[in-house]
């Protein structure tokens, strides 16, 4: 079974990197796990395959990596999504771009490092393409990806409000804040990767 | 539709960072503890995280939280090879430092302290942040650990050559990787979910 991390890292088997990630064997096991639980999960009641492809898409293109964006689009166009959904992805991140980590402190001493910027907003003719639910997922998204610190109950309630459930929102969660890990482990690794000792 | 969001108690919000042990409340309906079946406890791993509100929070997708759990173990406790605990940990106390999660912060910067031993650094990282001077070596770790968080990512051959020069080889310098991509991962969770307050409050 092919290993996510190491294709996107373009690590080769029997290479020097292939023998460093095989001294932290669970943490590589479960890396993929957890992707293949996110991806193929044993229920899709609370977040649709669809729902987590779309999602994953728009994490990726708000990195702006590359070998991430042509992955997930690809995997996105596999669960059958139509072409003006995969349009109203690409219009969403063009939209949505920023630098990150930014955001607020609880009022105190660390309000001196308060770093400002934006609550993103899809615009209206994404808004219509995407629907309520994954319009309300790439709010929430954006949030997550760029200034996670900002969150509050409100971004919560506009999930429910949405039609997301309390598990939904978990999946979600696990959903961004999973891709962030993987976005930046496959980053470092083609680094590394690219400059052997 | 039963589903809300939670209004935490009355509680003391902690305003600086800091290597005491906080609490954490969730935002939303963790599950009970008599729901919770053999699927969710082998979500937890250990049983008795089914006494955290976070985990039985996370629970309610049983298979990423085992998933997260065993990837999260391997990258900070696994002996074999590469960075010494306290270093792993420091990664992960300038990774939260920098996305901003107190919580998290507050639990990898006591781990670093007691691995390390030196208390005076780790308490220097978080009144700081990360720019602050630590000695050659934790300086590079810090700085990998913070151009990986940044969005978009900042991490490039320079950071790589900079932990070489300080001692770090490939197996040191993966484990900074995961480290730190781990608590992008974390990070999101604790702060989205939840939020900290002072023990006992």
């Amino acid at each position: 079974m092919s290993d996510v991390i190491d294709t996107l890292a373009g690590i080769a088997p029997g290479s020097p990197l292939d023998a460093v990630r095989a001294q932290r064997p669970q943490a590589r096991l479960h890396a993929q796990a957890s992707y293949d639980s996110l991806f193929t999960p044993l229920s899709d009641v609370d977040a649709s395959k669809l729902e987590r492809r779309a999602i994953a898409c728009f994490v990726a293109g708000l990195h702006g990596r590359p070998e991430m964006e042509a992955f997930y689009g690809s995997g996105l166009a596999a669960a059958g999504a139509s072409a003006a959904l995969q349009a109203a992805i690409g219009a969403a991140v063009a939209a949505a771009r920023i630098e990150g980590p930014y955001g607020r402190y609880p009022k105190g001493p660390l309000s001196a490092e308060d770093k400002a910027g934006p609550v993103h907003r899809i615009a209206q003719p994404t808004r219509d393409a995407l629907g309520p639910r994954l319009a309300a997922a790439f709010e929430h998204t954006h949030m997550l990806v760029f200034h996670p610190r900002d969150s509050a109950p409100p971004y919560l309630q506009a999930l429910l409000d949405a039609g997301w459930s309390t598990t939904g929102i978990v999946v979600v969660s696990q959903l961004v804040a999973f891709l962030s890990y993987q976005i930046r482990v496959v980053a470092g690794l083609r680094v590394l990767n690219a400059r052997p000792a | 539709m039963t589903d809300k969001v939670l209004s935490p108690p009355a509680h003391v919000e902690p305003v600086v960072f800091t290597r005491e042990q906080l609490d954490w409340l969730p935002w939303l309906e963790p599950m009970a503890e008599q729901d919770l079946t053999a699927r969710h406890m082998a979500g937890l791993v250990d049983a008795a995280r089914a006494k955290s509100p976070y985990f039985r929070l996370l629970a309610r997708d049983p298979e990423v939280l085992e998933a997260r759990t065993r990837t999260d173990k391997d990258i900070f406790y696994n002996p074999e090879a590469g960075l010494p605990r306290a270093e792993r940990e420091l990664a992960a106390a300038a990774t939260s430092r920098y996305n901003g999660c107190i919580y998290c912060a507050s639990v990898h910067a006591r781990f670093a302290a007691t691995y390390s031993k030196r208390v005076d650094d780790v308490d220097h990282l978080l009144a700081k942040g990360v720019g602050a001077d630590l000695d050659a070596r934790w300086n590079a770790i810090v700085a990998a650990s913070v151009a990986l968080t940044s969005t978009p990512i900042a991490f490039g051959p320079q950071h790589v050559d900079g932990l070489r020069k300080v001692g770090l080889d490939d197996a040191s310098i993966v484990d900074v990787i995961n480290a730190a991509s781990f608590f992008n991962w974390a990070n999101r969770l604790m702060l989205s979910l939840g939020e900290p307050a002072a023990a006992g409050g």
